[in-house]
């Protein structure tokens, strides 16, 4: 089974892969953090489970479908994806931006929860008191939540997070973690990809390490981020420290 | 909604003060009287003089309804392209639009081109409309948004080439058409038939019905083209539809009155400031807002020299042009540098 397959995946930029022959499956109810140095291809392994970018090779479904068999709005329904871009380019209020996110559900039956996913999203993302103010003049991590609120606003059983703690502080980003949490609490899936190895640890179900566009390894937390691994894949040594079987990931500064 | 009704209060004090403003006098209770009785109520004010009523039938009104649907259009045109450029700096005359359309309209005018009948310049104004449209619209953007430099840049560029094709056509034309492309460039009003105004209402109506019926996609589409996509938006439709509904509005706009600019920049901006973005309201406003400015516009044109007309495209220029310096300088100034 599993909500979000990838077979054989295969995705080339300019000629060269970017994303080799990577089979996935993530289940329902589960968080799959992808990790992996920069230029690894986790951003574009991301792209490819949304349906965005299409394979080269190889396939996505999505509840058993081909993602590009599915209509644009319906797959809205079914999955949303908070991107690495988050302007908006003129200076809607914040609450517009919010309620942009149920636009999917506009002529159906789920419109009529439009108001409480919006409120409900707000919260979560913790930008209640942001609700009137305008978009364009919030600092980059105001923004950031508030685009995190416009995603949970969609209400979708699939959410595909694209480095969502960038540019946040550290309360913020234990938040988005545990924001995650809570939807796979509620029997949702989430694809999160992060930098911070050890906020992955802390949070993942599974976590996949990407190498040179290649699945390295794919497990728990402490299955996969192991002193050798990390090691090798992102080329520094680390030391790993495990804590309730929690890895935490710590460069070794001093050799 | 009360700036709904201002706007729209604005526009009809607008329409009738430029009704009676002329050479040839006419009274309030004149202009009220010949539209109540055209609608079949008859009544005591109405004009005998059969040369007053046609002052107002054949000259006045026909110019009036024009330079509504010229304004309503290009203010929509403005306001479209904005939404599709994701850049309140995208304007039909500025990123050379109008200069396409208006080298349409000399090559027909020139070539005496007369095979789609009096609708040749009309079309003839789209199809070089669209050409430069297309044309930025396939230059200016990288990563689904367009930076105002190469926006500008590409503007330039187009103009260039739309003010060499027009100098080509002056030196190849005979008199009678060189005067009438001179006119084109400046834009003018005068001389509207009602078969002109007609056709540009037409598109103006149809236009700014479509432009409100995608206005909750355009709001959307200021996410950037990636999160629109991901909330199910087929944005290759929407940008090809709305880049013809540019091209349509545009190259309708300027057809019969030649080039007019800043209205789509400056009418659509304004209805921002006090409206807030959100396309529909925006649309709407600016379709009145547009028609509004040149209905005013226009009367200024006609009735600042005494005995003579000034062309409507300078003055729209010369409010418009300091306009776009400020716009220009404030978001240099908010992104601290020229992207």
């Amino acid at each position: 089974m599993g909500v979000i397959r990838a077979e054989a995946v295969t995705v080339s930029l300019g000629g060269r892969a970017v994303v080799r022959e990577v089979d996935l499956r993530v289940e329902s109810g589960e968080l799959l953090a992808l990790v992996g140095p920069n230029g690894a291809g986790k951003s574009t392994l991301l792209s490819a489970l949304s349906g965005e970018r299409v394979p080269d090779a190889g396939r996505v479904l999505v509840e058993g479908r081909p993602v590009d068999a599915i209509d644009p709005l319906e797959l809205a329904r079914i999955r949303s994806v908070l991107t690495q871009d988050n302007a908006v380019s003129f200076p809607f209020r914040v609450a517009e931006v919010v309620e942009m996110g149920r636009s999917p559900w506009a002529r159906t039956p789920g419109r009529d929860r439009d108001e409480q996913a919006i409120r409900s999203a707000l919260e979560r993302a913790d930008v209640v008191h942001l609700a009137d103010r305008r978009f364009t003049e919030l600092s980059g991590g105001e923004r950031a939540r508030v685009s995190l609120a416009r995603v949970l606003a969609q209400d979708t059983p699939i959410v595909l997070l694209d480095e969502p703690t960038a540019a946040l502080d550290l309360r913020h980003q234990e938040d988005v973690l545990r924001i995650a949490r809570e939807l796979v609490g509620e029997g949702r899936t989430v694809v999160v990809v992060l930098h911070d190895l050890s906020l992955a640890g802390a949070y993942a179900d599974r976590v996949a390490l990407l190498d040179d566009g290649a699945l390295r390894a794919l497990g728990t937390p402490v299955e996969v981020l192991t002193e050798p691994l990390v090691s090798a894949v992102y080329r520094l040594p680390v030391e790993v420290l495990v804590r309730d079987s929690r890895p935490l990931v710590i460069p070794r500064r001093h050799p | 909604m009360i700036v709904g009704i201002a706007l729209g209060a604005l526009l009809v004090a607008a329409v009738l003060v430029s009704a009676i403003a002329g050479q040839f006098g006419v009274s309030l209770t004149e202009v009220v009287g010949s539209l109540l009785r055209s609608l079949g109520i008859p009544n005591g004010w109405a004009p005998d003089d059969p040369t007053t009523e046609a002052a107002l039938w054949v000259i006045r009104f026909p110019r009036i309804v024009m330079a509504c649907a010229v304004g309503a259009a290009l203010a929509v045109a403005g306001a479209v392209m904005q939404a599709i450029f994701g850049n309140p700096l995208a304007e039909p005359g500025v990123v050379g639009v109008s200069s396409g359309a208006a080298l349409g309209a000399a090559i027909a005018i020139v070539g005496g081109m007369l095979a789609l009948g009096e609708w040749t310049i009309a079309v003839l104004a789209f199809a070089g409309g669209l050409l430069a449209t297309l044309l930025v619209y396939g230059v200016s953007r990288a990563n689904g948004r367009t930076e105002v430099v190469t926006l500008l840049l590409t503007g330039i560029a187009v103009n260039a080439f739309g003010g060499a094709g027009l100098a080509f056509l002056l030196f190849l034309a005979g008199s009678a058409s060189r005067e009438q492309i001179v006119f084109w460039q400046l834009g003018s009003l005068s001389g509207s038939l009602w078969r002109e105004a007609a056709i540009v209402a037409v598109v103006a109506v149809a236009g700014t019905a479509v432009a409100v019926a995608l206005g909750r996609r355009f709001d959307i589409l200021a996410l950037g083209e990636r999160n629109a996509r991901h909330l199910g938006i087929d944005v290759e439709r929407l940008r090809f539809g709305s880049i013809v509904l540019v091209a349509l509005l545009t190259g309708a706009a300027v057809a019969f009155v030649g080039i007019i600019a800043f209205v789509g920049l400056v009418v659509p901006h304004l209805m921002r400031m006090i409206l807030g973005p959100s396309h529909r309201a925006l649309l709407v406003a600016s379709a009145v807002g547009g028609a509004l400015l040149l209905v005013v516009a226009d009367l200024l044109a006609r009735t600042l020299v005494p005995g003579a007309e000034l062309p409507i495209g300078l003055l729209t220029s010369l409010i418009g042009g300091p306009f776009f310096f400020v716009l220009l300088w404030r978001q240099r100034r908010a992104s601290g540098g020229w992207a």
